[in-house]
């Protein structure tokens, strides 16, 4: 017993650094969100259930263009496919006695950063640990919504306009680092951002939602990688 | 409208919690098909650089300023800086720019 609380505890230790980071991502999702004309209350409770910047983001932007409940959960299950990949990886952590409830609950707290210091552990994944972090960290991307779309009202114009390109900063620094040691991401992600501009420039296409490009050009460009560069199974595991 | 808002959280929230927990409780194996392992391997850079790029250029006042913050985002992060210290350059990139601008 005494063993499991102690992970708890080390959970909430290591999930507050990355609370505080998501309050600050947060708010500037909160801009976003009150651009589309959220509540803070849908906003705590839309960040609360779905705790993804790039889903959130997608959301919001969704809401804004009264896209259908479809496109939402289509560009849902496209930009957080990655959970998809670390839930596989998760489960082969998992002690396999753990029960259906650990998984149910822990599932529920996928994120790249809780994934990240889960994983960074060695030997079985302890739910408890989970659970801690999960604690800390998913009530702190709440508040930092709300108070975005609360304060985003207050702030001078400058001020927002700053905020509003922390989550791209937050983007930014979860793309480079892998292309830096991979050239296939790189190349990848450079094709991803003349292809995205050009999309905004070509006739037709620059009228179709921003959802809906993003769901065929990821849908194109990580096909074409994974045709061309296939990835070994211990790529994988090493780089999440 | 505002009923509107709270069906479209909970068909995200639906999605993604589905997302997070079907391959943890379904899948006690790990996926054997090389596309798709490959496939779910370059979605994420690849819709992030999507969702970035323009679309930073034009959440700021002057386009100019999210484009030197993209730069400076990416620079940073290849000298190692993690996530809140490049949220928080790119951030005050475009406040001390749009100042001058």
């Amino acid at each position: 017993m005494k063993k499991r609380s102690g992970a708890f505890w080390e959970g909430i230790r290591d999930g507050f650094p990355i609370g505080m980071g998501y309050f600050a991502v947060a708010f500037s999702l909160g801009i976003i969100a009150r651009n589309a004309g959220l509540t803070p209350i849908e906003g705590y409770l839309s960040s609360v259930l779905n705790h993804a910047s790039a889903g959130e983001y997608a959301l919001y932007t969704s809401i804004q263009s009264a896209a259908t409940y479809v496109s939402v959960a289509i560009i849902t299950l496209v930009v957080n496919a990655r959970y998809l990949l670390m839930s596989c990886s998760l489960s082969q952590r998992f002690d396999p006695n753990t029960s259906f409830y650990h998984r149910l609950l822990v599932g529920f707290g996928i994120t790249d950063e809780i994934f990240g210091i889960a994983i960074a552990r060695p030997g079985y994944l302890l739910p408890n640990y989970y659970y801690g972090a999960m604690t800390i960290a998913i009530p702190l991307w709440g508040l930092g919504t709300s108070l975005g779309i609360w304060a985003g009202n207050l702030f001078p114009q400058n001020v927002v306009s700053a905020l509003s390109v922390a989550l791209y900063g937050m983007f930014i620094a979860i793309i480079i680092p892998p292309s830096k040691k991979n050239k296939v991401i790189a190349v990848s992600v450079a094709v991803s951002f003349a292809l995205s501009f050009l999309s905004t420039l070509t006739p037709y296409i620059k009228d179709m939602q921003v959802g809906t490009r993003t769901i065929i050009l990821t849908v194109l460009i990580a096909s074409v990688a994974a045709v061309v560069k296939p990835v070994k199974e211990e790529t994988v595991n090493s780089e999440e | 409208m505002k009923g509107e808002v709270y069906i479209y959280i909970l068909v995200a929230f639906f999605v993604s919690y589905l997302v997070r927990v079907l391959p943890l409780t379904l899948i006690r194996k790990p996926i054997k098909n090389v596309f798709i392992r490959s496939f779910l391997y370059y979605v994420p850079y690849v819709t992030l650089a999507v969702m970035t790029f323009p679309a930073i250029i034009y959440a700021t006042q002057s386009p100019i300023a999210g484009m030197v913050a993209l730069i400076v985002s990416i620079v940073v992060s290849l000298l190692g800086a993690g996530l809140f210290p490049v949220a928080c350059i790119s951030c005050l990139t475009v406040l001390v720019l749009e100042f001058f601008i």
